[in-house]
């Protein structure tokens, strides 16, 4: 399974590696990571849109996760790729647009990742 | 017959229009009597009496009656009417001595002198009936003055009554205006409270949220660290390690589990920072009021803590277990909640300032179902200074603060009270024993 983990703190990355390095030892997870929209979008290039997971902050310098969301829903109409959104505490306003464009599931800041990993093994 | 209708005229005009109250005695019962009996017994003794020494007692009677006239307008002639009278009867008066005397003295001159005595006697009769008429008309004009005096007296009487009550209408209406300003005055300074209030709300939840993201890291860290120091310890336990360094993994676990529980603790607190600073939405939903109050109760305690190192206090929460979830708007609760707390443990620390021995300051929230009033009742009681009657009535004012310049807003309570009663139709009350305890009650209806 492919995780594209898009947030703009760059120690998510250790905490992914570090949290899933027994799934990504044995080959179940494969994570990359961008730190911001834009560079979500031209990784998402090389990849099978419909064998990867998006996890994507929504409050991000530049282009929000709200809008990397919309912009991945445009170019992939037909099977789009999952998207889970990662939504701070109380955010119910983004939340809710998030719903409306079609985000597959959510995660609330901060991360149980025992929930995260069970959601990733679905 | 005369001497009657002259002695029966003036006293007549005398009792009427004469105060005859001022010298000597009260003359009103003389005169009276003088009109009603003696006058009119004089004219039937002249009747029925005509000769000799009976004559004279009759005579001598008018000579008494007209005497006693001329003494009291005498008495009173600074008072224009008696003075004409004197002046119209003096004269008649002066004839009729000097002919009673003649008549009485000198029979023999009277008798031979009669005709020309009674030609000379209608001489002050003339002038009698000549000043008489002008003092009737100075009567008249006496009486139109005093009519006309009456009138003003009493058309001024309407008058000043009228100016009083527009005076007082004005006067009202003045006061009116007045509390209406000092109202929009109040309404104004509320309004840029709240704005204060709404701007540092912000605020507190940019900085929550920006406080938020790094003790993510904190917990996620510690967290992950503890399964690698596991991890590693499953890898050594293979070989046969040093003793020290089996303890200092097992430190090592120990320390990160503790930067776990606390980093929780922190976002614990950071959390309930941003459900605080959330706009209320203003929709009712259903609220686990023994929740809350521990939730609120727990947020006062460690915001002031963060506050004032020094403070501390012990508090619990002693719920009801049979509460019924109630239909409230739970931000707008929290608030009140929130206040209460505050302004609680405000007393219990100010009163711990004052070192008594053995005090433990305390601060309780207590809930009670109340089914049959379909009603929920939260206290807030707190064992501190307390409140003196003579405050008690102003605490709920806006603006009202007993707190120092700039540690307190005076809005707290005015606020609280305006969420739970018009908020949520319900009461908030209070009560206090002065210098020992205080409890705020809420009582609000289940939906």
């Amino acid at each position: 399974m492919k995780i594209l983990v898009v947030d703009d703190e760059t120690d998510i990355k250790d905490l992914f590696l570090q949290k899933f390095r027994k799934e990504i030892r044995g080959g179940a997870m494969e994570f990359n990571f961008a730190t911001t929209g834009e560079e979500a979008l031209t990784l998402l290039k090389g990849y099978d849109p419909e064998s990867v997971l998006i996890l994507s902050d929504i409050n991000m310098p530049g282009m929000t996760g709200i809008e990397l969301l919309r912009k991945i829903r445009e170019k992939h109409p037909v099977s789009p790729p999952e998207v889970m959104m990662i939504t701070a505490y109380g955010d119910d306003a983004n939340r809710s647009a998030a719903m409306s464009l079609g985000a597959n599931d959510f995660l609330t800041k901060p991360l149980d990742f025992n929930e995260l990993k069970t959601k990733l093994l679905k | 017959m005369l001497n009657f209708f002259i002695c029966l005229f003036s006293l007549s005009v005398i009792r009427k229009n004469l105060d005859t109250t001022r010298y000597f005695w009260n003359n009103t019962d003389v005169l009276k009597v003088l009109q009603l009996f003696v006058v009119p017994g004089l004219l039937a003794a002249d009747v029925l009496l005509k000769e000799g020494s009976v004559q004279f007692i009759g005579d001598a009677g008018w000579f008494i009656v007209l005497s006693y006239i001329i003494y009291i307008l005498y008495q009173e002639r600074d008072q224009l009417l008696a003075g004409s009278l004197l002046k119209a009867g003096l004269p008649y008066y002066i004839f009729y001595v000097v002919i009673f005397i003649i008549q009485y003295a000198l029979p023999s001159l009277y008798k031979t002198h009669e005709d020309t005595i009674s030609l000379i006697n209608t001489l002050p009769i003339v002038w009698l009936f000549a000043f008489g008429l002008s003092a009737k008309n100075q009567i008249n004009n006496l009486r139109r003055e005093k009519e006309q005096k009456e009138k003003v007296i009493h058309e001024n009487e309407a008058l000043e009554h009228l100016v009083r009550e527009r005076t007082n209408e004005i006067l009202q209406q003045k006061n009116q205006l007045e509390e209406t300003l000092e109202e929009l005055k109040q309404t104004q300074n509320q309004l840029i409270q709240q704005e204060k209030l709404a701007s540092l709300g912000e605020l507190t939840a940019g900085i929550a949220h920006e406080i938020q993201n790094p003790l993510n890291f904190v917990n996620n860290f510690s967290e992950v660290s503890t399964e690698l120091l596991d991890e590693l310890r499953q890898e050594l336990s293979a070989t046969s390690i040093p003793e020290n360094s089996a303890d200092i993994i097992e430190d090592l676990v120990q320390n990160l589990s503790k930067i776990s529980y606390h980093g929780k603790r922190a976002s614990g607190i950071v959390k309930n920072m941003l459900e605080h600073s959330r706009a209320s939405t203003g929709e009712r939903q259903l609220v686990d009021v023994n929740a809350l109050a521990e939730e609120y109760i727990k947020l006062s305690f460690h915001g002031l803590r963060a506050k004032d190192k020094s403070f501390n206090s012990d508090f619990k929460v002693v719920p009801d277990p049979s509460l019924p979830a109630i239909e409230a708007i739970p931000q707008d609760l929290g608030r009140v909640l929130l206040n209460l707390c505050n302004n609680a443990f405000y007393a219990v620390n100010k009163k711990a300032a004052e070192n008594i021995p053995g005090y433990k300051p305390l601060v309780s929230i207590t809930t009670e179902n109340l089914p049959r009033e379909e009603a929920v009742k939260i206290t807030v009681s707190d064992n501190g200074g307390g409140i003196s009657e003579e405050l008690k009535n102003k605490i709920f004012q806006p603006f009202f603060t007993t707190k120092p310049t700039g540690q307190g807003t005076g809005l707290g309570l005015s606020l609280s009270y305006d969420i739970v009663t018009k908020g949520h139709g319900g009461e908030l009350m209070v009560e206090s024993v002065e210098g020992k305890s205080t409890v705020f009650s809420i009582i609000l209806p289940v939906r």
